[in-house]
């Protein structure tokens, strides 16, 4: 027998969720949030926030991950801190989820036109240009940037920052 | 309407929300709200030995009273101080408001003398905290403060002042009601619930109540007892919930869990239905998760949602305060007519098989020759105060003794450290029961580690005159951790030895307080005698069998049925 604490990691598989969340916007409440995750063990995988149109309210929009039972936890906590003022899971009915990435890739000579090419498949803008380089804003699902940025990998990116993803349900649903 | 600056508004606050006893400690960054206090001269304030022990007075002073406690701290290193009793404040979901002071906010981020980002540092123990930084905010935040500590499932609230803060004037306009559109607690449980809960419990031919602290924050005790009563079903507590349920009412079982009874935990796990009110299946209960209580159907009352389903899957979810959750429970039962001796024919199988448990291992301890044995001591301390006393403890052998031969009858006469196990909670808790209630008597139990760690507040008790009562159980181990490494380390003490202790008699009189020492078995009597008649702080000190264990113990991680038994 080891320790005196028997901690079962239990076996899930993990789905994605995509959380809506209308929090006050004061000053440590997205700390509060964050601190939530870690100090509870949850998953991040990315995270937005912007003020609503009431300045004294913040969207924030989460993506994280795990069995309905973690999900189910992690809805309750966020509500019980006192600064949450609505939680909505988006992902449980019909959303749009959208993530602007800019890629700044190499573009020398030969490659210039394929990645102007790609541009127009995938109907990114080119936001700067120079020389040795195009900087390339794609917006779209999480799935569309990822096949971006599969194909322009092999031309060379030379960086990538990216928003992460925010969601807005369908139709009438509103917060 | 009155303009007032920021240390006057906090005193004004203090009248107003009902607060007559404040515990603290003054320095640089908070000596402003202090002269505010001093110079109003309506609040009590009771000058600790240390930031902890304001803390922890403020927690017992809540537990005794239901009130909200208050403690004050200054920044930095007294700031830092007060976070072990915020923590365990937080764990048992205790009433708590911690003014700390802090540097200037043209400072805040300059690492400034005494600063420190406490409230950075509290996010996780506290139920909301405050940075004040703009003092037309502060009568507002002043009254959030105290409404979300006291409502729902309460919790400590932090606010931070800075000194300039402190010193600036504002309009003081406080509310006398406030309603915040992100924080409004369901207390009224939701009726159908309690219709699928009743539709459960008239099923079930193996029923139990399992109550927690939440009974007693809700001060739901006496519709627990008729719930239990008109169902006639056995009801089990956790450390928490004890004298929630009366000890000694033929029903109780006594505490459950890993000290709990065998009974109680044989029921729990042979049950059909748990009526889990107010309790939230911590560790510590519920043993190996996946062999507890297999069988059960579960309906779980709580204020928390967070608390249901959290570790184990639930049946019939009811959020809302227990109080009002078990009265609708108990007017269905009695719209349903039946009369209890109905009940108690459908369930006298289940009794006759826990009574045969209970006959079996009843909870019990070994005799010998010219050794003292806690439990004894304990028994004899229930006997001569009629189980009459406040008692806190601390935390390790000497709770768990208490919890289980201490009987406990009425609701907050219990104040020790669930959640956070915290050693030297139980003397400043102590001091804080006190203060609430002069003329009680109150005791802690102690063991000879754990009073050590709050030791200092002696001074604070004998300067404020309380008389309250410190019983050292003295085994120069620390007994819990030695009792585990006597049973799982192959008895390889590791640090758990003191080989020097103070002379607690003569610590006592240093104090200027009295102590008592009893070393054999025929003394104990005497001595409690002695020790409970004074009227100044009292140390009682019993040198105990040094090696004696707390048992039944079910080890951490194993299924609550494969106890150890004495």
């Amino acid at each position: 027998m080891a320790g005196p604490y028997f901690i079962k990691i239990q076996e899930f598989l993990p789905m994605k969720h995509t959380l809506s969340v209308l929090v006050e916007n004061e000053p440590g409440a997205l700390s509060r949030i964050t601190g939530l995750f870690s100090g509870r063990g949850f998953n991040i995988e990315s995270l937005c926030v912007a003020p609503t149109l009431d300045h004294t309210m913040s969207h924030l929009t989460l993506v994280t991950s795990g069995d309905e039972y973690i999900i189910e936890q992690i809805i309750k906590q966020l509500n019980r801190l006192v600064d949450v003022y609505k939680v909505v899971d988006v992902s449980e009915g019909e959303f749009v989820e959208r993530e602007m990435a800019l890629i700044k890739v190499k573009a020398e000579d030969e490659t210039r036109a394929e990645v102007l090419r790609m541009c127009d498949i995938f109907r990114c803008k080119v936001v700067d240009v120079s020389p040795k380089t195009y900087t390339i804003e794609v917006t779209g699902p999480e799935s569309k940037l990822k096949a971006v940025m599969e194909l322009l990998k092999p031309i060379g990116i030379k960086e990538i920052t990216r928003t992460g993803t925010i969601a807005i349900q369908r139709e009438k649903k509103t917060l | 309407m009155t303009k007032l600056p920021g240390k006057q508004m906090v005193v004004e606050a203090l009248k107003r929300e009902g607060v007559d006893v404040v515990f603290g400690f003054p320095g640089g960054a908070i000596i402003d709200v202090y002269d505010a206090m001093e110079k109003d001269g309506n609040i009590k304030h009771v000058l600790v030995r240390h930031e902890q022990g304001a803390a922890h007075a403020a927690d017992g002073y809540a537990r005794a009273t239901g009130k909200v406690g208050v403690c004050i701290a200054t920044s930095g290193p007294g700031a830092t101080n007060t976070v072990t009793g915020i923590a365990t404040a937080y764990m048992d979901s205790i009433p708590m408001v911690v003014f700390t002071g802090q540097v200037p906010t043209s400072l805040i981020g300059n690492d400034a003398f005494q600063e420190v980002d406490i409230v950075g540092i509290t996010r996780p123990c506290t139920k909301h905290n405050y940075l004040v930084k703009d003092v037309h905010k502060l009568p507002t935040i002043l009254k959030e403060a105290f409404y979300i500590a006291g409502s729902g499932r309460p919790g400590p609230v932090l606010i931070d002042l800075p000194k300039d803060i402190q010193n600036q004037v504002a309009e003081f306009d406080y509310p006398d009601k406030i309603k915040l559109r992100s924080y409004n607690p369901v207390v009224e449980p939701h009726t159908r619930q309690i219709e699928r809960a009743f539709k459960l419990i008239e099923k079930s031919k193996q029923p139990i109540i399992y109550a927690g602290g939440g009974v007693i924050i809700a001060n739901a005790h006496k519709e627990l007892r008729k719930l239990a009563e008109a169902i006639y079903a056995p009801v089990t507590m956790t450390l928490m919930g004890l004298g929630g349920f009366p000890g000694t009412h033929e029903q109780s079982l006594g505490m459950l869990g890993m000290h709990g009874t065998y009974c109680a935990n044989m029921a729990m796990a042979n049950t059909d239905l748990i009526i889990a009110v107010g309790a939230r299946f911590d560790d510590r209960v519920t043993g190996k998760i996946e062999a507890f209580a297999p069988n059960a159907s579960i309906i779980h009352i709580d204020i928390d949602p967070t608390s249901i389903q959290k570790n184990v899957k639930v049946d019939v979810p009811i959020v809302g305060d227990c109080r009002r959750a078990l009265k609708k429970l108990v007017k269905v039962i009695e719209e349903d007519g039946r009369p209890p001796e109905v009940w108690k024919e459908k369930y006298q199988p289940w009794w006759d098989q826990i009574r045969a448990w209970n006959k079996r291992h009843p909870l019990t301890y070994k005799t010998e020759p010219g050794v003292i044995k806690p439990q004894y001591v304990i028994e004899k301390l229930y006997e001569l105060t009629k189980g009459k006393a406040i008692v806190t403890t601390e935390v390790g052998q000497n709770q768990m003794w208490t919890a289980q031969f201490y009987k406990f009858d009425e609701p907050r006469t219990l104040l020790t450290s669930g959640g956070l196990g915290t050693m030297g909670y139980g003397f400043p808790a102590a001091i804080g029961a006190q203060m609430a209630f002069p003329d009680k008597l109150v005791i802690d139990v102690a063991g000879d580690g754990s009073i050590q760690m709050n030791i200092q507040e002696m001074a604070t008790a004998m300067e404020q005159k309380l008389p309250v009562k410190i019983i050292i159980l003295n085994n120069q181990f620390l007994g819990m951790v030695r009792q585990w490494q006597e049973l799982f380390y192959d008895r390889r003490y590791a640090a758990t030895e003191f080989s020097v202790t103070p002379d607690f008699v003569k610590l006592a009189e240093a104090y200027g307080a009295k102590g008592f020492r009893a070393t054999k078995p025929e003394e104990v009597e005497d001595t409690l005698k002695k020790g409970l008649e004074t009227d100044c702080l009292t140390i009682m000190e019993f040198a105990i069998a040094r090696e004696e264990g707390v048992f039944p113990m079910v080890p951490a991680g194993k299924a609550t049925t494969e106890m150890l038994l004495v």
